[in-house]
């Protein structure tokens, strides 16, 4: 017995979880160190979305670099485009037009509702509810109308431009979005019941992955991850931009645990706040005059058909703006929003030229997936699988 | 913002190189020796109370010298209100600055990334390395120098 | 004709290359390849409104030895290249690739030092399908273009053909 004991040796497993997994939402590897069962650590190994964004914005004008940034987080492909809109416009330091301002809150926040769903959608496929998804996706795809009747294209809309929209909302818009506006608040309770007095849901999610506030502000959280550990912060309500002053809304916190429960309760409440918002903003948008939705700085916007065909002026400025771009003023901003997933930051450097000199995008599934080896120590492995799943990461988030 | 001109000037007084009103946003230019002093004072006065790093991005200001540049974006939660910090590093051909990570841990990724885009050393780190190009990578993506559809 | 005649509906004739090929349509599991964007579009192929299901195909296989067609849907990244031929090596015979998406088809948008402009560098792919991501229609169409392609597939006439030639070969 004692010869064996001897021989007895202990030491921890190395697992390898990724790239190519189901349940990673994406193209992440963890490198998991494993003690039986138990986490001793989780080092997630990115960069395998990189798709170096921020260098190809150097070689692009302004207006080109929309595409781009409209497939960082595609979850919420036009809530990039807002912060980089917004970023530029405080850039060249002019005003969007009201009903431009009251159709971009109200497509954003559609689209976190679509974001939010998916993120149900998959976390409880991930989870093992797989029920969940098939209800989510349904309202998602009425979302995916809408952004299509306003623009043509279902996940990547590109309908804002710097200084307004690329076209006013078509006839049929505005009806639809109240059928939508309407129907979201009973079918949200279907998700509710659901899963939030599930008992395997509670069970999976209930202290797995707690942050207290201070260690979230440490470690850069934002969002509904701050907001599930007590941290009273939207960027929407404390730093606001694009009239968001004017619409009402709450903004729901967690519990005191702080954990993966915490934050689920937290976006479930997000989507019926946004349903509010969205209801006040068609109700703006209907009592503004149709048709202004560009701001007419000439700097920014081709001028009429009628005067580029006429005027000499007008049609050299139509011109310089499709030949060049637009050139705003040496210098640099830094414009946050409140993404779906937490701050979204842009930080735009200018030389005076056409094409920016650096962008940075400060994206939240970056900063956030920082802290997994934090949140996963100790836990069990299937944990770590609910743990990526409250991150609400995408990979194209984390990687650009 | 104010606040913490006013907290920088007259702790750092030396280290101030400029500070910049654009925009509504305030950015403060600063030596890099210190930056680790700076951001701790910045974090822990009562008045500025910047308890969070928003990003980190490392700069290439070619053709301009000194090349390579650092900065930080804080945030203050009880005043609502926003800085940038900005540090020049003087070596162009090894440019080099000490971690914040010890004063905000979500700079340990911050910088990884620096590093790894940029080829900025931050003295200090925890655990400085490529953190999106694969391992063996060579070159520094990011840099203006290295062509856009690589080598 | 002659002989179905004397047999009645109760027996169907055919030959086995067609039977196979058909069997293999009919059910050809995906393996859970979503890179990026374009996976999003794919997942919606597969839910409610865009049913997979009907073309035997919402089974998606984490696990490449269970899989028959890979539906690269995404950006193939340089550093994700060696875990794509692996996944691919790992799948058993016979296996398709579709390439779903402009950023599998040539690189797409991104143009830069971190993608691979088309994953055709690697792989052989059998269906192009081009977008943006592409519509769930246009992916579903791309799929019901690589049935056509593996009703059309000459398996057992191939194999016959070559060991033929090879026999006349030796006796040659």
């Amino acid at each position: 017995m004692n010869q064996t004991q001897a021989l007895q040796r202990t030491e921890t497993m190395q697992l390898n979880v990724g790239p190519s997994h189901p349940s990673t939402h994406g193209v992440l590897r963890v490198l998991v160190e494993l003690d039986g069962e138990l986490i001793v650590s989780a080092d997630p190994d990115i960069g395998f979305l990189h798709r170096g964004i921020e260098k190809m914005c150097e070689y692009r004008t302004y207006h080109k670099c929309l595409p781009l940034m409209n497939r960082v987080d595609y979850l919420a492909g036009e809530v990039n485009n807002f912060g980089f809109c917004l970023a530029v416009e405080k850039l060249l330091a002019i005003e969007v037009p009201k009903r431009a301002q009251y159709i971009r809150v109200m497509i954003v926040e559609l689209t976190r509702i679509a974001s939010h769903l998916f993120w149900l959608g998959t976390h409880g496929h991930d989870l093992g509810a797989m029920t969940p998804l098939f209800y989510c996706f349904r309202e998602r795809e009425k979302i995916m109308d809408l952004c299509e009747m306003a623009s043509g294209a279902r996940m990547f809309p590109l309908y804002f431009r710097i200084g307004g929209l690329a076209a006013d909302l078509p006839e049929g818009f505005l009806p639809a979005a109240a059928d939508f506006v309407k129907s979201f608040d009973k079918l949200w309770k279907d998700y509710d019941a659901l899963l939030t007095e599930n008992i395997i849901w509670k069970e999976r999610t209930v202290g797995v992955g707690a942050m207290s506030a201070a260690d979230a502000l440490d470690w850069g959280w934002s969002g509904p991850m701050a907001r599930g550990s007590g941290v009273d912060w939207d960027l929407r309500r404390d730093n606001p931009y694009s009239s968001y002053e004017e619409f009402e809304f709450v903004v729901p916190l967690g519990t005191k645990e702080g954990d993966t429960y915490s934050r689920y309760l937290v976006r479930m409440q997000e989507m019926l706040q946004s349903n509010r918002i969205v209801k006040q903003a068609l109700d703006k948008i209907a009592a503004t005059e149709p048709g202004d939705i560009k701001c007419p700085d000439p700097r920014v916007s081709l001028p009429p058909k009628e005067l580029v065909y006429t005027d000499i002026a007008a049609l050299i400025n139509h011109f310089k703006l499709i030949q060049e771009g637009i050139t705003p003023p040496a210098g640099e901003v830094y414009q946050a929003i409140e993404a779906p997933k937490g701050e979204m930051g842009f930080y735009i450097v200018s030389d005076g030229g056409p094409q920016p000199l650096r962008v940075k995008v400060r994206t939240p599934s970056f900063v956030v997936l920082s802290s997994l080896d934090k949140l996963a120590k100790g836990r069990l492995l299937s944990d770590l699988i609910a743990l990526i799943g409250t991150m609400d990461i995408v990979l194209a988030d984390v990687d650009r | 913002m104010n606040k913490a001109v006013a907290l920088l000037e007259e702790k750092f007084p030396e280290e101030v190189v400029e500070v910049v009103e654009f925009r509504g946003d305030t950015t403060i230019e600063v030596k890099p020796e210190r930056i680790v002093e700076i951001c701790t004072a910045l974090r822990d006065n009562h008045e500025t109370a910047f308890r969070y790093l928003s990003m980190i991005a490392g700069m290439d200001y070619s053709p301009a010298s000194p090349r390579f540049g650092v900065v930080y974006n804080l945030y203050c939660h009880k005043h609502h209100n926003r800085i940038t910090l900005r540090a020049r590093l003087a070596d162009d051909l090894a440019p080099a600055i000490d971690s914040v990570a010890t004063v905000w841990s979500t700079a340990i990724w911050h910088e990884r990334e620096a590093y790894d885009m940029m080829g900025i050393r931050f003295n200090g780190h925890p655990d400085l390395r490529r953190i999106l190009m694969p391992e063996d990578w060579v070159g520094h993506p990011q840099r203006k120098d290295y062509p856009l559809r690589g080598h | 004709m002659g002989i179905e005649e004397h047999l009645g509906y109760n027996v169907l004739t055919t030959t086995l290359e067609k039977l196979v090929d058909w069997g293999r349509k009919s059910s050809l599991w995906p393996a859970t390849f979503g890179l990026a964007c374009c996976a999003i579009e794919m997942i919606c192929t597969a839910a409610n409104r865009w049913d997979i299901a009907r073309f035997g195909m919402e089974a998606f296989r984490a696990s490449p030895r269970q899989a028959d067609v890979i539906i690269i849907a995404g950006t193939v990244v340089k550093k994700m290249m060696p875990a794509i031929q692996r996944v691919y090596d790992q799948m058993s015979e016979p296996k398709w690739v579709i390439a779903m998406g402009a950023c599998a088809t040539s690189g797409g948008i991104f143009d830069s030092y971190a993608v691979v402009q088309g994953i055709d560098k690697y792989l052989p792919v059998d269906v192009y399908v081009p977008g943006c991501p592409p519509r769930p229609e246009g992916l579903l169409y791309g799929i019901l273009k690589l049935h056509e392609q593996i009703l059309k597939d000459p398996f057992l006439t191939q194999k016959y053909k070559e060991s033929l030639q090879a026999r006349r070969e030796v006796a040659a």
